[in-house]
């Protein structure tokens, strides 16, 4: 005869009730590390997206994700004549905000060269972008569809096609026109500023400038004898695909990720205190039966039994309910939340351990009880 | 009343229990010496605080005491204040059956599984075990109640299948503390009968607290405790 179960069957309404309380606790966990990790990923997304081995930048910054980085354009020449490099492409980053259906939408604009690294990694739908001239590839996540026109700056772009997942790392989502068009957006003036400078006589500065060149090497060349090489170059600095990874993670989200970790870590130990309580509060409502049972002559095993299968069956229902709630509506929250198999699987191993720690409360206090407290009103 | 035989079911040789030293020091049993025999129906009277529970707690193996010596069913459990069974939770499986003033059965088990577990926790099988707990609850004329949960069973009902739980494993020795605390005389008086009919038909002891002035007649012999001691007076027949 399984005491847990049929007790569980005798009040199943209440034990779904906290199952399905522990379970929106146990999801609201489940969705601070899927955001933890999505933070890691956004932040990583934008930086892998060339698929490049090296960063050459602007000597002494960390750019041009973590700082500001200004280099002359025909320096993706130099780079790419080095020895192990294979491909070198100019690159821009900005964020512009622009008017799309009556709401400011932030944009993170990438500018590349159409035939050299630096594009978007998969178009997810329509097409790259064909034409050297105000054609777009956006990110899903901005709203934008295929064929929409869209102002940026003082030119209209239509998108021709669209990504998935290619946000950067405050969430703004990608979009990826040409270099030149890129330039012209980040270094145009406006035409009454234009005449000014013109009048000047500062208007006709050379505008080739990139935030940065990416370069793919040979597969058995060293990233950091390449880097070094650029390294010996004046005004110039590069970085390794790997350091690049570190700096984002480590610098430039590393504050919000410290923020979410600890608040996520907060959050399991609030977990299992409300875990530990609801077990040992179904096992002081119990006292009594439990003191009948030890006089009838029921074993030990039998009370630790009950108590730790129906710590368990709490567990792994709310558990089941946490997961199944997040994995349904993880795709509506502003940022992605990735969940990963293992992250899934090590909360729940953390919860079954939980469960197994917080029964020994109940257990220890079932186990405290006096027989002889069944007789007696 | 029952004839009772002439070796007693429970022998109780000058038991004694204190709680705390010293000054703090209370004596809550003194020498008590009672025999009860097959067949009997007996019952422990005194006031508050006269050691009555405590003495349940004894016999029942729930309390250690602090001396005497005990007898349970021919069975020497006792000696001068030490247990000679280790494991005491077998010992009130195999030979004690217990009644409480509020029948304490598992809500969430059935009448039927309410007997069914005593014997399942004794090692009978689930098909033994229902079939016998089916025919303790016919036994005790509550059988057409035997799938009804413990909240929707009367009083009497309730204390009738709490009888058949404590007669599950054929004990010979039945404690009842205060088992018609919670009945009116009706109902008391048809529990009672039942006890006596457990009595004689199964050949137990049965010893009973209680203070139910209106049920003293239905009892074979009265022990009268006060301050810990048996009344100088000594067992009471009824």
């Amino acid at each position: 005869m399984n005491l847990a179960y049929r007790d569980i069957r005798h009040s199943l309404g209440r034990f779904l009730l906290t199952c399905v309380g522990l379970g929106l606790l146990l999801g609201v966990v489940l969705a601070m590390i899927g955001i933890y990790r999505g933070l890691v990923v956004d932040a990583l997304t934008i930086a892998r997206a060339p698929a490049v081995d090296l960063w050459v930048v602007e000597a002494n910054t960390r750019g041009p994700f973590a700082e500001a980085s200004r280099i002359p354009g025909d320096i993706r020449e130099a780079v790419a004549r080095i020895a192990d490099v294979t491909a070198a492409g100019s690159i821009t980053y900005q964020t512009v905000e622009a008017e799309h259906g009556g709401d400011k939408l932030r944009l993170y604009v990438i500018g590349y060269e159409l035939t050299r690294p630096g594009g978007p990694p998969q178009i997810a739908e329509g097409r790259e972008i064909a034409r050297s001239h105000y054609e777009m590839v956006a990110d899903k996540s901005s709203g934008l569809t295929l064929g929409e026109r869209i102002h940026l700056g003082r030119h209209v772009f239509t998108v021709v096609g669209l990504t998935r997942h290619q946000v950067n790392s405050g969430g703004d989502p990608a979009v990826y026109i040409t270099l030149p068009d890129a330039q012209k957006l980040q270094f145009d003036l406006a035409p009454p500023a234009a005449r000014v400078q013109l009048a000047r006589g500062t208007g006709d500065s050379s505008r080739d400038t990139v935030n940065a060149v990416v370069a793919r090497l040979h597969a058995n060349a060293s990233p950091d004898a390449v880097a070094e090489t650029v390294h010996r170059w004046k005004h110039h600095s590069a970085i390794t695909q790997e350091a690049q990874e570190l700096i984002l993670t480590r610098s430039l989200v590393d504050r919000a990720r410290r923020q979410i970790g600890l608040f996520t870590s907060l959050l399991l130990v609030v977990s299992a205190v409300i875990i530990a309580l609801i077990i040992y509060t179904m096992t002081m409502e119990k006292l009594k039966q439990i003191a009948t049972l030890k006089l009838i002559g029921a074993p030990d095993r039998t009370i630790i039994g009950m108590i730790v299968q129906q710590a368990l069956a709490l567990g792994f229902i709310g558990f089941a309910t946490g997961a199944t709630l997040i994995f349904s509506v993880k795709d509506y929250f502003p940022r992605r939340v990735v969940l990963e198999p293992d992250n899934v699987m090590i909360l729940g191993l953390i919860v079954f351990a939980v469960c197994l720690l917080s029964s020994g409360l109940g257990v220890r206090a079932a186990l405290r009880v006096d027989p002889a407290t069944a007789l007696g009103g | 009343m029952a004839e009772a035989s002439d070796r007693p079911l429970v022998h109780l040789d000058r038991i004694s229990k204190h709680f705390g030293e010293g000054e703090a020091r209370v004596d809550a049993l003194r020498d008590v010496s009672i025999d009860v025999h097959p067949g009997q129906v007996v019952a422990l009277l005194g006031p508050s605080g006269s050691g009555k529970t405590t003495l349940l707690n004894v016999i029942g193996c729930i309390l250690d005491p602090s001396s005497g010596s005990m007898e349970l069913d021919g069975e020497r459990v006792l000696e001068d204040g030490l247990w000679l069974r280790p494991n005491l939770r077998q010992l009130r499986l195999d030979k004690i059956g217990f009644i409480f003033q509020f029948h304490n059965l598992i809500p969430f088990l059935d009448a039927t599984d309410n007997v069914a577990l005593v014997l399942q926790l004794a090692g009978a099988n689930a098909v033994t075990a229902h079939t016998r707990a089916v025919e303790l609850l016919d036994y005790l004329e509550v059988g057409h109640r035997r799938n009804a949960m413990p909240a929707k069973l009367s009083g009497g009902e309730a204390q009738r299948v709490a009888i058949a739980r404590a007669l599950a494993n054929k004990p010979r020795i039945i404690l009842a503390d205060e088992p018609t605390a919670a009945l009116d005389s009706k109902r008391a008086g048809i529990v009672m009968d039942l006890l006596r009919k457990v009595a004689v038909e199964q050949n137990a002891a049965i010893i009973a607290v209680t203070h139910d002035e209106k049920i003293f007649d239905r009892f074979d012999r009265i022990f009268s405790l006060r301050d810990g001691r048996l009344d100088a007076g000594g067992p009471v027949t009824g």
